[in-house]
């Protein structure tokens, strides 16, 4: 036994998440990261994650604070827990990002993303088109008589399904917008 | 308000003279010809003229490292933008505090592939800690006091302020420093105390201990040094460090083991990899310190004190991690050790120094200066006995096998005395620092320890020394060979040596002339001491050209990818000493 009180490998004063290091396995995380909206940011985010060879699943920005000059970046990555550790530490040094928040361990959070289709069609295969986006409750938001454009806003997984179910129907075209997302209940981040 | 209106080419001087900025190392060219002008009109701030941007940088680096202030550079755009990169980088790898000014072409030309335009923001982002591009006159020197500001809190680093041609001649609204915006990049330096006092615990009850200290500490400022030395007298425990922390702690200390890593000392290395509690303090757990990180001091539990929260679990996974300024959690250290009892585990700590004496007979540094030739390590420990008791010596290093040896047989007992690039491994480093280091301290002995192919990468700089009548020291080892690349050609390629010699090398003493320095040829061991003494009484620079040994390896060594314990020393036979799986690291 080591005659310190601390067992090797003790988290308990640790100011990060220190779950095992040597886990392998890859976790898909969401990242909400408040910047400067100021030029050049966004390259140093994505630089970062080049740079560095980080994922990048999906990633939106905006300017969310006008007069502030504040914007949101959300990051959908994924990596071993002591990359995503690093992930979140490397975008805290970036000198204009103000807070960076990890949505996915932080507590519940809503994630959504808005997606476009377009669907070309005749007959049989239109109608169950229309159908299913019924189901899915999806806006038609222009339509000839020969096509629809749906747009559709949920989870990236109900999107995905969505396209599934488009893709034999005549699915021509897809834009997505990458995931936004907010930590549930009171308080901001 | 201390708001004036001037141009934006006076606003970079007015704002570099209330930054307190003594000195600016630069290169003129059209993108920067305004802010020339400028520095032609006033006699406050001294402009360096080197002879090429890298040069301009690694001069600021010497300076800031050897100062604690930060270093300024001023260069144009284009090419003089992108011959800054290497400095860039190097001051990133390594946290030192410089501020680059680059010229731009006018701002309603960008992006047109004007002539000299570079993208010197987006060439540069990578390699700064921040940039920016200022378009607007008036928000020009609010943008160089947030440039200063930036490259010296947290953990220190290079900034570039690239200022358009457009920018430098309108006029705008001046800004004082006092009244300058905040930035909201305010790291936080104090640590948490809760992980303090259980690192302090750790050091009453722990039988091994051994502080790893590192370039951190250099960074706080000398404060933490004192504080170091302070608690490591203290306590008793034995302290190692890494090549950019040396002086930190004095080599004449009692508790000194040397340098760790890769070329480190067989009893610091050993420590490390025996100790049961590992107080690392301003080090990054860099590969040339970790070897193989599976078997990295595998009985140990390790605390880490470090400002920047990415060096924290990046290579090497602690138990105590404090996120803090090496100065105040030392502070915070240091009075909770106190107010519990000054305890420490004497009994089992007395028994850990025994071991590490065992491990120091082996004496890991030994040489022999035989025969005629010198050894290059003989030229270091015969430059240490001249100068070591000089009052204000400082030395830079380039990159390779000398500069391993300068850290081994030079002893560094101050902070802020040794500028080497550690980080990004720099050839064409020390020369230009030596000029950086030299113009901060006029009256101080300042020596370039150099191999002969990484000085000849930046020595146009002797027209600088020359100018400038700046009395640097060029000790070259002069081994017509790239001598570290040839070792490892030697221990890992069979002794297959592409490229690596120095041929056609220039008459080092008739170079020396043709710059109007001194030159000083010295090849045999019986001339050396005269040949250091000759050169450190010459008032003005000197090319010190030693010729050593051709094929000397450095040693100790841990080969790439191999455990502390698996050192290489001297005398074995170390062929084929390096496996496959260590091939592939650097
Ligand atoms: C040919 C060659 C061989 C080499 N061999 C060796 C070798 O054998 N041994 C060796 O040690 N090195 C060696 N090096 C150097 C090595 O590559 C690294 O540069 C060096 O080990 C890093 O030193 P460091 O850990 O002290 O970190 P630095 O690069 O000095 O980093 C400092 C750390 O302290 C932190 N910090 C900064 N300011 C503060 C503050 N105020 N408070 C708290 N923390 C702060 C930073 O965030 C950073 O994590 C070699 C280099 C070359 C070119
Ligand atoms: C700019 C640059 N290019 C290449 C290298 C790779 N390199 C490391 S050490 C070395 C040889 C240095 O030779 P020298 O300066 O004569 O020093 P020695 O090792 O012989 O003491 C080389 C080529 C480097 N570190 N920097």
């Amino acid at each position: 036994m080591s005659p310190l009180k601390i067992k090797k490998g003790a988290s308990s004063h640790s100011a990060y998440d220190l779950r095992d290091p040597h886990a392998e396995a890859i976790e898909r995380h969401t990242l909400a990261v408040v910047v400067d909206n100021e030029a050049g940011v966004l390259a140093r985010v994505i630089g970062l994650f080049s740079g560095r060879g980080y994922n990048i699943e999906s990633l939106t920005v905006a300017e969310t604070d006008h007069t502030g000059h504040v914007s949101r970046i959300t990051i959908v990555t994924s990596g071993t827990p002591s990359v995503i550790e690093q992930i979140k530490a490397q975008l805290g040094r970036i000198v204009p990002v103000h807070e960076v928040h990890d949505l996915t361990v932080e507590g519940p959070s809503v994630e959504r993303e808005l997606g476009l289709f377009k669907v070309a069609g005749t007959g049989d295969k239109r109608v169950e088109a229309l159908r299913l986006a019924d189901i899915f409750r999806v806006n038609v938001v222009d339509s000839t008589l020969e096509s629809f454009v749906f747009e559709i806003t949920g989870t990236p997984e109900k999107i995905d399904a969505f396209a599934e179910l488009m893709r034999p129907l005549g699915l021509q075209e897809v834009a997505r917008t990458g995931v936004a997302a907010l930590s549930r209940g009171d308080g901001a981040h | 308000m201390s708001k004036t209106q001037m141009t934006g080419a006076k606003m970079v001087v007015q704002a570099l003279k209330d930054q307190g900025v003594e000195v600016i190392f630069g290169y003129p060219g059209g993108a920067v010809l305004p802010i020339y002008d400028e520095i032609f009109q006033q006699n406050q701030i001294r402009h360096v003229l080197v002879r090429h941007e890298q040069g301009a940088v690694h001069a600021a680096e010497g300076y800031a490292r050897s100062t604690g202030k930060p270093g300024v550079a001023l260069v144009t755009s284009g090419p003089g933008a992108t011959n800054a990169v290497t400095g860039l980088t190097d001051a990133l790898m390594d946290s030192i505090p410089i501020v680059v000014l680059t010229g731009q072409v006018p701002t309603f030309m960008i992006g047109n592939d004007a002539f000299q335009e570079a993208d010197t923001v987006g060439i540069t982002r990578p390699c700064t800690k921040h940039n920016w591009l200022v378009k607007e006159t008036d928000e020009l020197s609010n943008t160089i006091h947030q440039a200063f500001h930036v490259a010296t809190k947290g953990r220190p680093g290079p900034v570039l302020v690239d200022i358009p041609k457009d920018v430098q001649f309108a006029s705008g609204k001046y800004t004082a420093p006092k009244a300058a915006r905040v930035s909201h990049y305010q790291p936080p330096v104090k640590g948490d105390i809760e992980t303090i006092t259980a690192l302090v615990e750790a050091m009453e009850t722990a039988k091994r201990p051994l502080f790893y200290t590192g370039g951190g500490v250099i960074n706080s400022g000398p404060a933490a040094s004192t504080l170091l030395r302070e608690l490591v007298e203290a306590t008793g425990f034995p302290i190692t460090s890494t090549l950019m922390g040396l002086g930190a702690y004095p080599a004449n200390g009692e508790k000194w083991l040397g340098m760790l890593g890769m070329h480190g000392l067989y009893e610091a290395n050993l420590a490390m990899h025996d100790c049961d509690l590992m107080i690392n303090i301003g080090a990054r757990f860099d590969d040339r310190i970790t070897g193989r990180v599976q078997d990295f001091s595998p009985g140990s539990v390790k605390a880490h004190v470090d400002i920047d929260p990415s060096s924290i679990n990046k290579v090497i996974r602690v138990e105590l991690p404090i996120i803090g300024d090496v100065g105040h959690v030392l502070e915070d250290m240091l009075r909770i050790w106190k107010s519990r009892g000054r305890k420490t585990n004497g009994e089992a700590v007395k028994k850990w120094w025994a071991q590490i004496e065992k491990w120091r007979k082996v004496d890991c540094l030994a040489f022999k200066q035989e025969g005629n030739v010198i050894k290059p390590q003989y030229a270091l420990s015969r430059l240490e006995a001249l100068t070591k008791d000089h009052p204000s010596r400082y030395i830079c290093t380039e990159v390779g096998q000398h500069q391993m040896w300068a850290a081994q047989y030079l002893g560094f007992n101050e902070p802020n005395r040794w500028m080497t690039s550690g980080g990004l491994g720099t050839m064409g480093y020390g020369f230009p620092a030596s000029v950086g280091v030299q113009m901060a301290h006029p009256d101080a002995l300042v020596i370039n320890v150099a191999g002969e192919a990484s000085w000849l990468m930046n020595m146009q700089e002797m027209g600088t020394a020359v100018q400038y009548r700046l009395p640097v020291k060029q000790f070259i080892l002069n081994n017509e060979r790239l001598g570290m690349v040839r070792q490892w050609q030697e221990l890992l390629h069979g002794e297959r040596y592409s490229e690596s010699w120095s041929s056609a090398l220039p008459d080092f003493v008739k170079l020396a002339e043709a710059f109007g320095a001194k030159g000083i040829l010295c090849s045999d061991p019986a001339d050396l001491d005269d040949a250091i003494m000759e050169m450190l009484n010459h008032d003005g620079p000197v090319i010190f050209d030693c010729l050593v040994t051709k094929h000397e390896n450095c040693y100790p060594m841990i080969p790439s990818g191999e455990p502390h314990n698996k050192m290489l020393l001297g005398e074995v036979s170390t062929k084929d000493a390096i496996g496959a799986k260590g091939a592939v690291m650097v």
